[in-house]
């Protein structure tokens, strides 16, 4: 029976338990229960500003939840001491929304930045270890870039070269296809699929892009007002009972989330206009 | 009435918060100085970018404020038939006051804003946030090294600064003026102490180098990460660094030269 417990718990990487987090008086999540499988691409989904970027952090460790549990991997992350986080870290890549690359390295001292922090390793495997990572996502030739010369997709995929370069456990992706053009959109997609598998990885995507999300995910969970309101394959998210889960899904411009904003009565106020006028 | 009140309350708290984070951020800046001995090149890069940088600007304001200190000084002193004196006046007022004060405001201004402006930058761009994530931390790879190059820059750009303030002095009190060559160095051997002097400029120098830079990338660090939060910490720094340099030197002043 334990056996069982310990393996189930061993196929789960992140597992959070009744998780509370508030910005000041704004609740952000309001009693969340969430498992990330090993091995799996699995979606955190939801409409702009419900905190998934937050949800990032609190597995990360950059915050700490106000009750509840976060475990990555076994370890409880909000109780970790500071060189167990960084030690913990060091096996988690983050892809951040903007690529977040440090604007005074090229390309390749970007990729081989963890590599030099974390490792002695000498500088001939450095450049193997470097090269082969940008030949991944396809940037070999873009070594002797600066980040300022990249366009905005090209960032990210260094980005993705560098949060892969220490061979982590798991890969978080923030919004990875925002403000894509669909060549770069394409390659992203295809990328986070193809490194997952091929590197047995476990990858978590943040994103409101639904079509391009659902295509390569094998779980999504859909997050709104500080509660999971739905989960499942996508197959399963499409065929939902829920309006508020389908309208999300299907891009719906009314439903539950109402088109127009609260307001009092259309005729009054015009009318009322018309008096003040 | 009590609005009035609650916001006081609300400002003092908030002051109190900010001066908490800063000695919080301080102490764990100094942490991270081990790590930056052990790696001398961060710390050869940011020598560079806010001590050799700086270099021109401290110069040349250096040898304008002697010149312009020769030519009132010597106004005033030809009065009382005391021009010879010239050398003394312009030595000593630039190695106890106008040499590190000057020298840190402008520093303040030129590299100060500068290293706010960078650092909160870096913040915005998430720079800081993907360090963290990386498992490197911030305050040890990026901080340690510029503050440590700040507090080793401004006492050797002090000297400078004063060292060619002397020297404009001389072109315009020697040069121009005609005051006596002999007399204006002589003198200053004379009359310029090692200890009370020299010493207590040097102890302000490395005073307003630690005060200087912990403000300029304490405010990079805390900035609000947006365009009008870097440049709202950029002011803070330059406006925060001149109050402490000109209220430092009081007090400093007053400990050192107060009972003589």
């Amino acid at each position: 029976m334990v056996e069982a417990a310990d393996s189930s718990q061993s196929d789960t990487l992140v597992r959070m338990r009744d998780l509370y987090f508030a910005r000041g008086s704004h609740m952000i999540f309001d009693g969340i229960d969430l498992d990330i499988p090993r091995g799996k691409v699995t979606a955190i989904m939801g409409p702009s500003g419900t905190g998934k970027t937050t949800l990032l952090r609190l597995i990360g460790g950059q915050l700490y939840p106000d009750r509840g549990s976060v475990q990555v991997d076994g370890l409880e992350v909000p109780a970790l001491k500071r060189a167990e986080l960084y030690d913990l870290r060091q096996r988690m890549g983050m892809l951040f929304q903007s690529g977040a690359l440090l604007t005074d390295l090229n390309v390749y001292e970007n990729v081989a930045f963890p590599l030099r922090e974390h490792t002695d390793l000498p500088e001939s495997m450095i450049r193997d270890l470097v090269l082969m990572k940008l030949q991944a996502v396809g940037l070999r030739g873009a070594r002797q870039l600066m980040p300022s010369e990249l366009s905005g997709g090209m960032a990210r995929r260094v980005a993705l070269a560098r949060a892969i370069a220490l061979d982590p456990m798991m890969i978080m992706y923030d919004e990875p296809f925002t403000g894509q053009d669909p060549i770069s959109m394409g390659a992203i997609v295809q990328l986070i699929r193809l490194l997952n598998d091929a590197l047995g990885l476990t990858s978590i995507i943040v994103s409101h892009d639904v079509r391009e999300t659902a295509a390569i995910s094998d779980y999504i969970y859909v997050i709104s007002r500080g509660k999971v309101v739905g989960h499942g394959t996508p197959q399963a998210l499409d065929a939902t009972d829920s309006e508020w889960v389908r309208q999300f899904m299907q891009g719906l411009p009314d439903g539950p989330v109402p088109f127009h904003y609260p307001a009092t009565d259309y005729r009054e106020d015009l009318l009322q206009d018309e008096e003040v006028g | 009435m009590f609005e009035w009140v609650r916001q006081l309350g609300a400002n003092g708290l908030q002051f109190f918060e900010k001066l908490g984070r800063g000695h919080l951020f301080l102490w764990k800046t100094l942490v991270g100085i081990p790590d930056v001995v052990m790696r001398p090149r961060l710390l050869i890069a940011q020598l560079l970018s806010v001590g050799v940088l700086s270099l021109a600007l401290i110069a040349i304001s250096g040898l304008f404020v002697g010149m312009v200190l020769a030519l009132q000084g010597y106004n005033t002193l030809v009065d009382f038939s005391a021009e010879e004196s010239l050398g003394v006046m312009v030595a000593l007022s630039m190695v106890r006051e106008l040499g590190p004060v000057v020298t840190a405001l402008l520093f303040a201004g030129r590299a100060g804003s500068a290293l706010t402006a960078e650092i909160g930058l870096m913040k915005a761009t998430e720079q800081l946030s993907g360090m963290e994530m990386m498992a490197v931390d911030p305050l040890h790879r990026v901080i340690a090294p510029r503050f440590l190059a700040g507090f080793i820059s401004m006492p050797l750009l002090v000297a400078i600064f004063s060292a060619v303030g002397i020297w404009g002095g001389y072109f315009v009190g020697v040069g121009l003026l005609g005051v006596d060559e002999g007399a204006y160095w002589a003198q200053m051997q004379a009359k310029v102490d090692l200890y009370d002097d020299v010493l207590n400029g040097v102890i302000k120098s490395f005073v307003f180098g630690i005060v200087t830079t912990w403000i300029a990338v304490f405010e990079g660090y805390d900035a609000v990460p947006t365009s009008e939060g870097v440049s709202r910490a950029t002011t803070r720094t330059v406006v925060h660094s001149a109050f402490a340099v000109l209220g430092l030197d009081f007090v400093l002043t007053a400990l050192m030269f107060g009972d003589s």
